[in-house]
């Protein structure tokens, strides 16, 4: 098992020191010359190349590269371009944002699809069924900008019950919660649907029926802990989805996480920003899967770490 | 040494509150809240960088100048300047401080301050874009290529005084002591917050920033030590940051915003601007902006005048009016009409497709040509050089669209052979201040049609750029009119040899909700947008 820790975040090191060189390349292409952004079009030349060199953009790409690395190394994310300030603080002041609407969108998608999941295996071939995979479908296809925006429509405009968008409170929580949970919540109802049917057909379900167990105990005792197993594990593999899915979600609603601070940053050509979210997004989705990895075998005795 | 001019504040305050809201301006009770809200974080608050239509204004709020507008015009005030006098040859501007200016942290505000500030904007080490704005100053040359620690041609004769000297006569001078980078910033703020002062800024501005939770929102408080009493009206201003513009039109419905600083989506314009809920809560103004086709005189045939006459003649500005949803005015000159200079009675090219499939034929290319026009790719621009290109087809002109990416068109501008037609829509010319001579120098002057310059045109009349020169060297006040007249002559010149096809002037349509009150004019300012910060009030405390 150490060993196996040990080998994956080795291997995690590796996989973010190539996301930071792709990273870097394709941003270092970018037509835009940040020198003369800041400079902005009263200055002269001389001025524009001086900023280049304090900046280092006038190094050939690979010395500048290295000298990104070796920031990195001290923790240094490098300061924003026009924001004026550490990369590092901006997205530690916008990372709790983020983590508490991803808390919130796994509570809305594992209550959500599981719950459809369930329903809808139990009453299999019937219409409810049907109009709850229908609903998942939609889950999984809607763009999530269309569902923030006709739930902030019809929750917070029409009738009122939310706040229209921001942060502070549980109610501005939940909104953007649903919306981001939603995609998930059409995955999970279907998976949960197909498990649980798979279950419920096994030879141990029958011998816990024949020895006169309630239906809410077969259910709740035999079938469920049983059928959620592969399930738990996707829970990590969504902190990537959620990834993109927040640049979104957080424009939306205004919600002050890194997805905004990507967003933002992206329109204007904000390099270092831009890295930092990018390469602070990727350490997430590495981690959320190695979890994801040491968590199921704890789980189901089943799967063996080798 | 005579002495020109002595401005009184006395005066000067008169006439201010004459202006704007006769007989009232006195019984506004001040106090009272109002919340704007933005899409985009805001970037930096300090006065030497802060160079986006966001954060402009609010600098103005946190921070004063030597130099300042008359609320909703483009007429120049003395700010945290009591009085000025400009020697007889241009060249020498002394001012005299008022009592009792103080920093937010409560130290007073002295001549040394206003000089530390200015050096602190040219010195390279502060990568500000504003600069270039101040070569007219003495040792402008030395200190901004590092060579020098300051300015040689500013001095602090006191406390209360301070000169400027300059190596010509600069009649926009006060112009740019107007600008946020001359704005001044006390030392051992600067100096304790590094780098950081733009999140930490502490200015001797009508308010002070109390709260930055960065992500989500801004407050002002009103400085209570402010020197000008009456001023600001308002208590407090909250800026809510990352609200989309539509969600921010749902909660000024609901009450809970009043300035939707982004204004109101296009997407949304003509449904908002006849929606009686919000009909009466819009302002239209003009703003110091410009929107043209430059066509580049070295490459042919547009190197023909004819040519560049016909190109004006065939564009239809009043169908391009309508794709916008009617959020702008047609142009036919190159200064906007809120603009000093601007030539009211000029009737510019007419839109005659047969005259100017006349003119083509005379250039010898009766049978049209086929060119390239470049656009920046977000919307509505892209939409807009259709349409241009629809009318050129119409007399014969193929011109195939190139829509780029905002630097790229900018690129391809600042080189000599590579851009026909630019359309610069998203991209230029919105003026720094409000004076005749800047809509000229960048875009339409010889210094400014150099590789990586703004003259997209690549037009360089010598004789325009000697009047140019002329009428920026008539620093006298008594001579304002005469020189605004040189300026309107200069643009009317430049639209004989027709280097640009001037399409559009962009309006202003700022939306606030019912309970925030103040003279129309505030609400459009030329040099304040959204609205101006200081002067709106709350009517609830009325």
């Amino acid at each position: 098992m150490p060993a196996y820790i040990a080998r994956r975040l080795i291997q995690t090191a590796l996989i973010l020191l190539g996301i930071s060189l792709v990273t870097f390349i394709l941003l270092y292409l970018v037509p835009a010359d940040p020198a003369r952004q800041i400079a902005g079009r009263s200055a002269t030349a001389a001025t524009v190349e001086n900023i280049r060199e304090q900046l280092g953009l006038n190094l050939p790409f690979h010395e500048q590269y290295l000298r990104y690395l070796g920031g990195l190394l001290n923790g240094d994310l490098g300061r924003s371009y026009l924001q004026k300030t550490e990369v590092s603080t901006l997205i530690a002041s916008r990372l709790p944002a983020s983590l508490i609407l991803m808390a919130g969108a796994i509570f809305c998608e594992l209550l959500l699809g599981l719950t459809m999941g369930v329903i809808a295996a139990l009453k299999r071939g019937s219409r409810t069924d049907d109009a709850l995979m229908i609903a998942s479908f939609v889950g999984v296809s809607a763009p999530q900008f269309v569902i923030g925006i006709l739930l902030l429509y019809v929750f917070a405009v029409k009738l009122g019950w939310f706040p229209i968008g921001g942060y502070g409170t549980f109610a501005h929580l939940v909104l953007p919660s649903i919306t981001l949970g939603f995609l998930g919540a059409g995955w999970y109802s279907r998976m949960m649907r197909s498990s649980l049917i798979d279950v419920l057909r096994q030879d141990y379900i029958r011998t816990a029926r024949a020895t006169g167990a309630g239906r809410g105990k077969i259910l709740f005792g035999h079938a469920l802990p049983n059928a959620i197993l592969p399930i738990i594990a996707m829970i990590g593999i969504d902190i990537g989805l959620f990834m993109s899915g927040i640049v979104v979600v957080e424009s939306v609603f205004g919600w002050p996480g890194i997805g905004q601070l990507a967003w933002q940053a992206i329109q204007r050509v904000d390099i270092p920003i831009i890295m930092g979210v990018t390469l602070v997004s990727a350490c997430a989705i590495v981690l959320g899967n190695l979890l994801a990895d040491l968590i199921t075998p704890l789980i189901d005795p089943r799967i063996k770490l080798r | 040494m005579r002495k020109l001019l002595l401005a009184g504040v006395a005066a000067a305050a008169l006439s201010t509150s004459a202006m704007l809201v006769p007989a009232l301006a006195q019984d506004i009770k001040q106090g009272g809240s109002m919340t704007v809200t933005y899409k985009d974080d805001v970037s930096t608050l300090d006065p030497a960088i802060g160079y986006d239509w966001q954060n402009w204004s609010m600098i103005k709020s946190l921070f004063d100048g030597l130099m300042d507008y008359v609320p909703g015009t483009t007429e120049l005030r003395p700010e945290i300047a009591e009085s000025y006098e400009i020697s007889e040859d241009g060249t020498v501007f002394t001012f005299k401080l008022r009592d009792g200016v103080k920093f937010h942290n409560g130290r007073a505000l002295t001549a040394g301050d206003v000089k530390y500030s200015i050096e602190r904007t040219v010195n390279p080490k502060t990568q500000s874009p504003g600069a270039g704005f101040f070569g007219s100053i003495k040792g402008f040359e030395e200190a901004s290529a590092g060579n020098a620690e300051g300015l040689s041609g500013i001095t602090a004769v006191d406390d209360h005084t301070i000169r400027f000297e300059l190596s010509r006569p600069d009649a926009t001078f006060l112009h740019v002591l107007a600008l946020n980078f001359a704005h001044v910033v006390p030392k051992e703020e600067v100096e304790k917050h590094g780098a950081d002062f733009g999140k930490n800024p502490v200015g001797s501005g009508a308010f002070r920033l109390a709260e930055w939770t960065l992500g989500q929102r801004l407050v002002f408080e009103r400085f209570e030590d402010y020197w000008n009493p009456g001023v600001p009206k308002l208590d407090q201003i909250v800026f809510e940051v990352g609200q989309e513009p539509v969600v921010a039109l749902l909660r000024l419905q609901n009450g809970e915003v009043d300035v939707p600083g982004d204004g109101i989506p296009p997407a949304k314009f003509i449904e908002v601007k006849d929606d009686p809920k919000f009909k009466e809560l819009i302002i239209q103004g003009g703003q110091l902006h410009t929107g043209y086709v430059t066509m580049n005189v070295k490459m042919a045939p547009f190197d023909k005048v004819e040519v560049r006459k016909a190109v004006n003649m065939a564009i239809n500005k009043d169908r391009i009016l309508r794709i916008i949803n009617g959020r702008a005015v047609a142009a036919n000159q190159p200064l906007p009409p809120s603009m000093p200079g601007y030539a009211k009675d000029h009737e510019g090219y007419r839109y005659d497709p047969e005259a100017a499939k006349a003119l083509l034929a005379e250039a010898g290319l009766g049978d049209g040509f086929e060119t390239e026009l470049f656009v920046m790719n977000t919307d509505p621009q892209p939409r807009i050089a259709q349409a241009i290109q629809q009318d050129l087809k119409a007399i014969g002109i193929e011109a195939s669209i190139k829509s780029l990416a905002q630097a790229n068109v900018i690129a391809a501008g600042g080189e000599e052979d590579q851009a026909p037609m630019i359309w610069s829509g998203g991209m230029a010319w919105i003026a720094d201040f409000p004076d005749p001579s800047n809509f000229y120098g960048p875009i339409l002057g010889c210094g400014g049609a150099v590789k990586g310059g703004w003259n997209w045109s690549w037009y360089c009349n010598e004789d325009l750029d000697a009047k140019a020169t002329e009428a920026d060297s008539m620093v006298d006040p008594a001579k304002a009119g005469e020189r605004e007249a040189m300026w309107r002559d200069i643009y009317l010149k430049v639209m004989e040899d027709a280097p640009w096809a001037p399409i559009f002037n962009e309006e202003r349509f700022t939306i606030r909700s019912e309970r925030i009150g103040g003279d129309d004019k505030l609400f459009v300012d030329p040099v304040h947008i959204p609205v101006h910060y200081d002067e709106v009030y709350a009517k609830d405390v009325q």
